[in-house]
């Protein structure tokens, strides 16, 4: 009787010490996420149907004799969806995001391929040399491209002083000058995850595969690609999506012609000032890439994440 | 796949990664206003921006928030890192893993401007916080926690578990088991962790330029309205210093962490041993 009682007893102070530290584990980072990320998302939501005086923002809600208002305001998103300029800019947007996916996927596989079948000795070397330019700063890696595509850069330098060109090429401020910037920055989170995949795969199948009579190359098609598609998801997503709403490389490297909608959105708010329409972009921007965000947000559910530089 | 090919590749690869980060370096040594004309070799540029104070406020002040933005993402990023790996069910897992997921994808102009337009309305509502340091601190903050949710989660993930139930049986406390058991088999992701998400917020310029205030430029923010104007020797300048001061860090933590992994492989080994010898003694 005793025994049980304090059997009993432990267990639900046990219970309830457990209970508290388990709450305490989910709650509090789930609490700054919710107040640094939803709700600021949804204040950009709000602000972008309310009706606006300069950076003074209405109520979507009113209550006046007896009626109850709700006031929202869709001509920032008419504007958005009929605007030729706007509408130009998503497509461009979403063009060079998908260019620079495919061309890193084209210049990523197989440098991730050749690294995961190099000799084991030399492959944390490896790794690390393709993670280290994470840690120095994207900004200036971006910067750095301004000095090499210039009209008086290296590459034209180079060029000229070899006789190969009289007239500087005009590599800068064009959609050339943009994308080398994409990809530039963009290929090591395509070959991160390429790599770790890779590098898991049972090479027993490929020796299955020759002797079942396929050639190297049939293998490689049929046996290692399919093997490694979540690889090429988890390096598209990571690729795809910051790349459509890019800011700094559009502003350092592309010119008047190459439109990027992050670029549009910090215009409007930093130039134009217009708040609402700023969020407006944000939200449209949102919508463009939460398919892509869907995938990539089940990827890393499932694989426990790829990010670990 | 023939090894030439791979080989040439991976040089063709690794060319493209580093050259312009070698220029970069180059460049800096130039005495020459015109940044890509070899005018001979200076330090010049190093002078002219210890003595911009434009420069050296942002630097500074750089570093403070990425100390504070490093320390508080470790520790929130930990406990997230924690309910998902431990806590296989739990209301709204699914949102919480979407919300660690998200930050690291989403391009920055959409963060910084919805993080910047309720900083406002907090503002309007209850006179606070201003536009600064604080507000810059909690931008980079809530990117850097999923960061370093993402670093800690996947080496929780590898951790074996029967440790932990093991030292439970001997009857450690909970506090016991995550201070004596569990925080030094994860020290390694968590100084990883830091590394990375201290550079990040170091670095970052989007979100910051939407959160920054009067007064609070931080030195990316300088970078880029100089960058914008076109080449500045300073610029090249600055990139070599962090490049160094990088190249300095990256190894020192690597050669730590090795180190702390050979002592404790070979203390797993010494406390296998004498658990042998006392098995056989018995």
């Amino acid at each position: 009787m005793n025994i049980a009682k304090s059997i009993g007893k432990n267990g639900i102070v046990r219970f309830l010490k457990r209970d508290w530290g388990k709450r305490s584990v989910i709650g509090i980072p789930y609490f700054f996420l919710i107040m640094l990320f939803t709700v600021p998302f949804l204040v950009v939501l709000k602000l972008s149907v309310s009706e606006t005086d300069g950076i003074h923002f209405e109520d979507l809600t009113s209550y006046a004799d007896g009626i109850f208002n709700i006031k929202i305001k869709l001509s920032n998103y008419i504007f958005l969806g009929t605007d030729p300029l706007y509408v130009e800019t998503y497509w461009s947007s979403i063009k060079f995001a998908a260019i620079n996916t495919v061309i890193c996927l084209i210049i990523g596989y197989p440098f991730a391929y050749f690294m995961a079948r190099s000799p084991a000795s030399m492959r944390p070397a490896l790794l690390m040399l393709v993670s280290l330019p994470f840690w120095t700063s994207y900004l200036l890696r971006v910067y750095a491209w301004k000095g090499l595509l210039d009209d008086n850069g290296v590459f034209n330098n180079l060029l000229m002083w070899m006789h190969l060109i009289d007239q500087p090429i005009k590599m800068m401020y064009t959609g050339f000058s943009m994308t080398i910037g994409m990809v530039y920055t963009y290929v090591p989170f395509m070959i991160l995850p390429l790599y770790s995949n890779l590098v898991k795969m049972d090479l027993r199948l490929l020796e299955a595969a020759n002797d079942l009579g396929a050639t190297p190359w049939k293998a490689f098609w049929l046996v290692t690609v399919p093997l490694s598609k979540n690889g090429i998801v988890a390096g598209a997503m990571l690729v795809f999506i910051p790349s459509v709403g890019e800011y700094v490389i559009p502003e350092l490297l592309g010119g008047p012609s190459t439109l990027m909608i992050g670029r549009v959105l910090w215009d409007e708010f930093f130039s134009n000032n217009d708040w609402a329409m700023a969020s407006s972009v944000a939200v449209t921007m949102v919508g463009l890439i939460l398919i892509p965000l869907a995938i990539f947000n089940k990827y890393q559910a499932d694989s426990g994440g790829v990010r670990g530089v | 796949m023939n090894s030439k090919l791979g080989k040439t590749w991976l040089f063709a690869g690794y060319v493209f990664l580093y050259l312009p980060i070698i220029t970069l370096i180059v460049f800096s040594f130039n005495d020459s206003k015109m940044v890509t004309l070899w005018g001979g070799f200076t330090f010049k540029w190093y002078g002219v921006i210890a003595h911009d104070t434009e420069v050296v406020d942002g630097f500074i002040l750089s570093m403070k928030i990425a100390l504070m933005t490093a320390t508080a993402s470790v520790v929130l990023g930990m406990l997230a890192a924690f309910a998902m790996v431990r806590y296989k069910s739990f209301f709204g897992r699914t949102t919480f893993s979407a919300h660690i997921n998200a930050p690291l994808v989403v391009p920055e102009v959409i963060t910084g401007l919805s993080l910047l337009l309720f900083f406002v309305m907090c503002e309007r509502l209850f006179g606070m916080p201003e536009r600064g340091i604080f507000t810059i601190w909690a931008g980079h903050t809530s990117v850097g926690m999923a960061y370093a949710a993402v670093v800690i989660q996947s080496r929780l993930l590898e951790m074996d578990k029967s440790l932990e139930e093991a030292a439970m049986d001997l009857g450690c406390r909970p506090f016991q088991v995550f201070y004596l058991v569990t925080l030094p088999l994860i020290v390694q992701s968590i100084m990883a962790a830091w590394l990375l998400t201290f550079t990040i917020s170091l670095d970052d310029v989007v979100s910051t330029a939407f959160l920054s205030g009067p007064g609070s430029t931080t030195l990316p923010i300088v970078i880029l309205s100089r960058a914008r104007l076109g080449l500045d020797p300073t610029v090249n300048a600055i990139a070599t210093i962090t490049v160094a001061v990088v190249a300095v860090g990256v190894l020192a933590s690597s050669l730590w962490l090795s180190r702390q992994e050979r002592r404790r492989v070979a203390e797993q080994s010494a406390a296998y041993r004498e658990g042998m010898l006392v098995a056989i003694e018995a």
